[in-house]
């Protein structure tokens, strides 16, 4: 297959397995080896992207000049690769995930949920290969909007109210700020094509481009910089897969993907180095990992808890991103991959704790390692990962970002990064140390017959608790990307 | 005979129209109207291909030469505005038969489809005529006729808002009449062409400026431009649905374009925007009409109504890139003439759809109606994220447009407030959408799908809203080389 094939099949194929989806709703088991199936094959066909990637051919494919000088085109670069890699792995094993957990879960209305988690895929895929900021942003927005049906899942009061939150700040953010900011370079560079090393540089005055690039971290709401990270713990609503699907497959990481990209190929490091509001924009993500951290301390509620997690791990890579050297890109690429893997674990086992034990609540699963030690053992890794020691693919990561803020000279930033681990430690591994070496509460009302999460879902979470572990042993492709992204 | 393409575009529905009053057949009348209707089509692809290039038509009227004889000048900027309307008649037209049987009382349909018609062919003869006088009639033959469509409308405020918008629209009429006779005056002249020649000559009596002022606030008027739109809510709310989506597709439009030919054609741009600045209440005025009026849209009960000043909110944004006064904003402008009448024109088809089945367009009742009538519900969602300007759509193209013409005069805090005008958009747009995909349906209440005869037409313009959004360049092409006609630069 040639390249140009591979991205065009790489955004369609999810949408026409959306449509089959939708076809063979009445048929559960086929129905649901749909995105299996295409989900596998997508993740292969990405992975041949790999060797074009290496021999640094320029593959860009317009499919439509939408207005004169601004077309709907995808294109391959390294960054793109490795987002797609990640969201085509996990798109298969989350919905593995999702048919034990819908089905042990009773939830109705399956069909179309897994025909927009499908869609949603392709839209993500488009981001990932988009070519230039037009394109990114119409993915963006489409992604937006396809997971709405998602967050409101349950069609409920408070699924309403997630609803309004989730579209009010991820399409107020988008339109009031991104996409002035993509009209605004339009108009004073002439291009809105992904260039490396950017196109933005000399093209008007600092002030301007220190507005643009404010304007672009605070406008894609996804990456979930605070004051715009509500709608993430408000998405908690949904069923678990969707948190899933929010926190590591597709939408928070298009969020993080595109400040990278647009610190990478709009800006370009050299100019995000030399503008004055970088630093102050590293700050803020600084301040969005601490208090991000903080506030995971505060929840009870698991999946609250993990939801403040991902806002802090989230500012990571924004911070990655601020640091404006090459380090710092690596470390945010790679923290895309390792996060990811690290929470969706984390998540799967809570949705696993709430389909076989019907816990939501910390302070209530103690003892719970005993009757589900594997869903407790998994969850201890994905941990691992996310505060970032080994053995988790997460210590990689990390250890680039710290060498990234050494390299700009920011030991504040350093020692930020430093607390916010200590604090996951805290915060993260309560949860398996209780549930393995505390007693259960006296007065639990817990049935005795509890055990472990029906075999997709303990299957799907020992796939990514593996990929975890593995991912410390070899990061592989993704830093082997994140490498060829920042050399010239 | 297309040598008199011009003439014909607007004499054939002239013909048809009493045509349909006499036959007193629904069906035969239904047909004639589509008959005119696409007739008009025809003629306007016919013109606008003529034109695209940057060429003029002119044409003179019984063979009288201009300035003594009427004279019907098209190029690229009308031709485009013919098009607009011609195209929006010949899907509403079709679409109209269903809803029409249901809204409007059997004995008189075929009344009604004359009178459709005939504000069919005003809304043309406005747009093609280069004299001013003929403005005027055609202005008077369509808005007479757009009177007695809205009385139509089953409830009875429709007759307190036809009368409403014949008082306003009659004042609006009366200050452009009176715009004209002075320059007639001044000038002695009635032809466009003619009058942009002799008026520089008397541009500094006290005659002139009033009589732009006259004008100005005449087409205002019959524009609805804030805070002169008060007619629109309720002409809207309670008109046949048929009618309100073809009017509030196209009546506005060709308002706008009348505007557009005297203040850049027979004023002159210089004129306008440096002696008279006439920017300077433009401007503020589009700004507070995308606000306000999008504030007032979102808290309306009734989806029609909604509609109605989410469309003073949508002129506000043709009049703010008119304001700009550069062929960016003019481009920006007329590309959301044409953006916004397929916009809107889906969103009141498909109330219309919601009407036909439910018999209420007011918010409670589209409980549930994402399920039973998914194909109408989807059809509003597209065309609602239009409004919004979401990517893929043509709303977006104009936002983009608009957006970069602010940015280009340097009013970046412009395009801030239009952003901050899509947000309201989502707003009220997102209301429905809860209401009709969350909420759960009341039983038993029989409610399907709407037929196809209105589902088709319907779908017809959502499929436009996609497709002008995905491939805009024939619009944007179109849309530029009618602005730089506008603003006399010749590329």
């Amino acid at each position: 297959m040639s390249p140009v094939t591979v991205i065009l099949a790489a955004v369609l194929l999810p949408v026409l397995a959306a449509g089959l989806v939708l076809f063979l709703g009445r048929w559960p088991n086929l129905r649901e080896a749909v995105p299996i199936a295409t989900g596998t094959a997508l993740f292969a066909m990405i992975y041949s992207l790999m060797d074009v990637v290496r021999s640094g051919e320029v593959v860009r494919y317009s499919l439509i000049e939408v207005v004169p000088g601004v077309d709907l085109a995808l294109h391959i670069e390294p960054l793109g690769v490795l987002f797609a890699l990640v969201a085509s792995f996990l798109w298969p094993v989350t919905t593995l995930y999702a048919v034990g957990y819908m089905r042990g879960h009773h939830e109705e209305n399956q069909t179309r949920f897994f025909t927009f988690f499908a869609i949603s895929i392709g839209a993500a895929m488009g981001v990932a290969f988009s070519a230039n900021l037009f394109t990114l942003f119409a993915f963006y927005e489409v992604l937006t909007l396809c997971t709405f049906p998602l967050v409101t899942h349950h069609q409920t009061e408070e699924a309403r109210n997630a609803g309004r939150i989730y579209l009010g700040i991820l399409l107020t953010t988008s339109i009031a700020f991104q996409l002035l900011a993509i009209i605004w370079a339009w108009q004073v560079a002439g291009t809105v094509d992904f260039v490396r090393g950017g196109f933005l540089e000399g093209t008007a005055s600092p002030l301007v481009l220190n507005v643009l690039l404010v304007l672009f971290v605070f406008g894609v709401g996804k990456a979930a910089v605070m004051p715009f990270h509500r709608w993430l713990p408000a998405a908690m609503v949904a069923p678990t897969p969707v948190s899933a699907l929010l926190h590591a497959v597709a939408v928070v990481k298009a969020g993080v993907f595109t400040v990278l990209k647009v610190a990478v190929y709009v800006f370009g490091l050299d100019l995000m180095g030399e503008l004055a509001v970088t630093p102050w924009l590293a700050w803020t993500a600084a301040a969005t990992i601490l208090i991000g951290s903080l506030v995971a301390f505060t929840k009870d509620n698991l999946k609250a808890r993990l939801a403040y997690s991902t806002i802090s791990q989230l500012s990571y890579i924004v911070l990655g991103a601020m640091l404006a050297n090459a380090y710092g890109i690596i470390g945010g690429g790679m923290h895309i991959a390792m996060h990811a893997f690290g929470k969706i674990t984390l998540f799967f086992a809570a949705g696993a704790i709430m389909v076989a034990a019907h816990e939501k609540k910390i302070s209530r699963m103690h003892g719970l390692g005993r009757t589900m030690p594997f869903t407790f053992g998994a969850f201890f890794i994905g941990s691992l990962s996310i505060i970032g020691v080994p053995p988790a693919g997460g210590s990689w990561s990390k250890w680039y970002l710290g060498m990234g803020t050494m390299e700009a000279g920011q030991v504040g930033l350093l020692a930020v990064l430093m607390v916010s681990s200590l604090l996951g430690l805290v915060y993260l591994l309560e949860v398996p140390i209780r549930a393995f070496f505390s007693p259960p509460p006296p007065d639990s009302r817990r049935p005795d017959d509890v055990h472990e999460a029906p075999l997709p879902v303990l299957i799907a979470i020992g796939i990514t608790a593996t990929a975890t572990v593995a991912l410390f042993v070899n990061p592989g492709p993704f830093h082997e990307l994140m490498t060829l992204l920042v050399t010239p | 005979m297309s040598d008199h393409l011009p003439v014909l575009l607007v004499v054939v529905p002239l013909i048809a129209a009493p045509i349909a009053a006499l036959i007193r057949s629904v069906r035969l009348s239904w047909l004639i109207a589509c008959g005119a209707s696409w007739w008009a089509l025809y003629a306007a692809w016919g013109l606008l291909s003529r034109v695209r290039g940057g060429e003029v038509i002119s044409y003179a009227l019984g063979g009288w030469p201009a300035p003594y004889g009427i004279e019907y000048r098209v190029d690229a900027v009308n031709a485009w505005v013919i098009l607009i309307v011609a195209a929006i008649a010949s899907v509403a037209t079709p679409y109209a038969y269903q809803s029409v049987r249901r809204e409007v009382e059997s004995d008189r349909v075929s009344l009604f489809y004359s009178a459709w018609i005939l504000c069919l062919t005003g809304l043309l003869g406005i747009s093609v005529t280069g004299d001013v006088f003929n403005v005027f009639v055609f202005l008077e033959i369509s808005s007479l006729s757009a009177y007695a469509l809205i009385s139509l409308g089953q409830d009875r405020r429709a007759l307190t808002s036809a009368y409403q918008y014949l008082i306003m629209g009659s004042i609006g009429a009366t200050f452009i009449v009176i715009g004209i006779g002075l320059m007639y005056i001044m000038t002695g002249t009635l032809n466009m062409m003619d009058l942009s020649e002799r008026l520089p000559a008397v541009m500094d009596t006290r005659a002139i400026p009033v009589a732009f002022a006259f004008l100005t606030v005449g087409f205002s008027l019959k524009l609805a431009l804030f805070p002169l739109h008060l007619w629109l809510p309720n002409a809207y709310t309670f008109a046949p649905s048929a009618v309100t989506a073809f009017i509030a597709a196209t009546a506005t439009k060709v308002a706008v374009y009348m505007m557009l030919r005297f203040f850049f054609t027979v004023f002159g741009a210089a004129f306008a925007f440096d002696v008279m600045q006439v920017d300077l209440i433009l401007l503020p005025l589009a700004l507070v009409a995308i606000l306000s009026t999008s504030l007032v849209a979102i808290h309306q009960q009734n989806v029609k109504r909604l509609l109605a000043y989410s469309s003073v909110a949508q002129i506000g944004y043709m009049i703010l890139g008119v304001s700009l006064a550069s062929v960016a904003g003019l481009t920006a402008g007329l590309l959301h003439l044409f953006n916004h009448a397929l916009m809107k024109g889906a969103l009141f088809m498909a109330m219309g759809c919601v009407m036909y089945r439910v018999g209420s367009v007011r918010i409670d009742a589209m409980a549930g109606l994402g399920k039973k009538m998914p194909w109408t519900m989807a059809a509003f969602v597209v065309g609602g994220l239009s409004i919004i300007g979401v990517p893929l759509t043509v709303g977006f193209i104009s936002k983009w447009y608009l957006v970069q013409a602010a940015l280009a005069a340097g009013l970046w805090w412009v395009a801030a407030l239009v952003m901050v005008g899509s947000l309201m958009a989502v707003i009220y747009i997102w209301r429905v959408v809860e209401v009709a995909y969350l909420s759960p349906a009341p039983d038993g209440d029989g409610v399907a799908e709407a037929p196809l005869a209105m589902l088709i037409p319907l779908w017809v313009l959502v499929a436009a809203n996609v497709y002008f959004g995905v491939n805009a360049g024939l619009t944007t092409e179109v849309a530029t080389r009618a602005a730089e006609i506008l603003m006399g630069v010749t590329s």
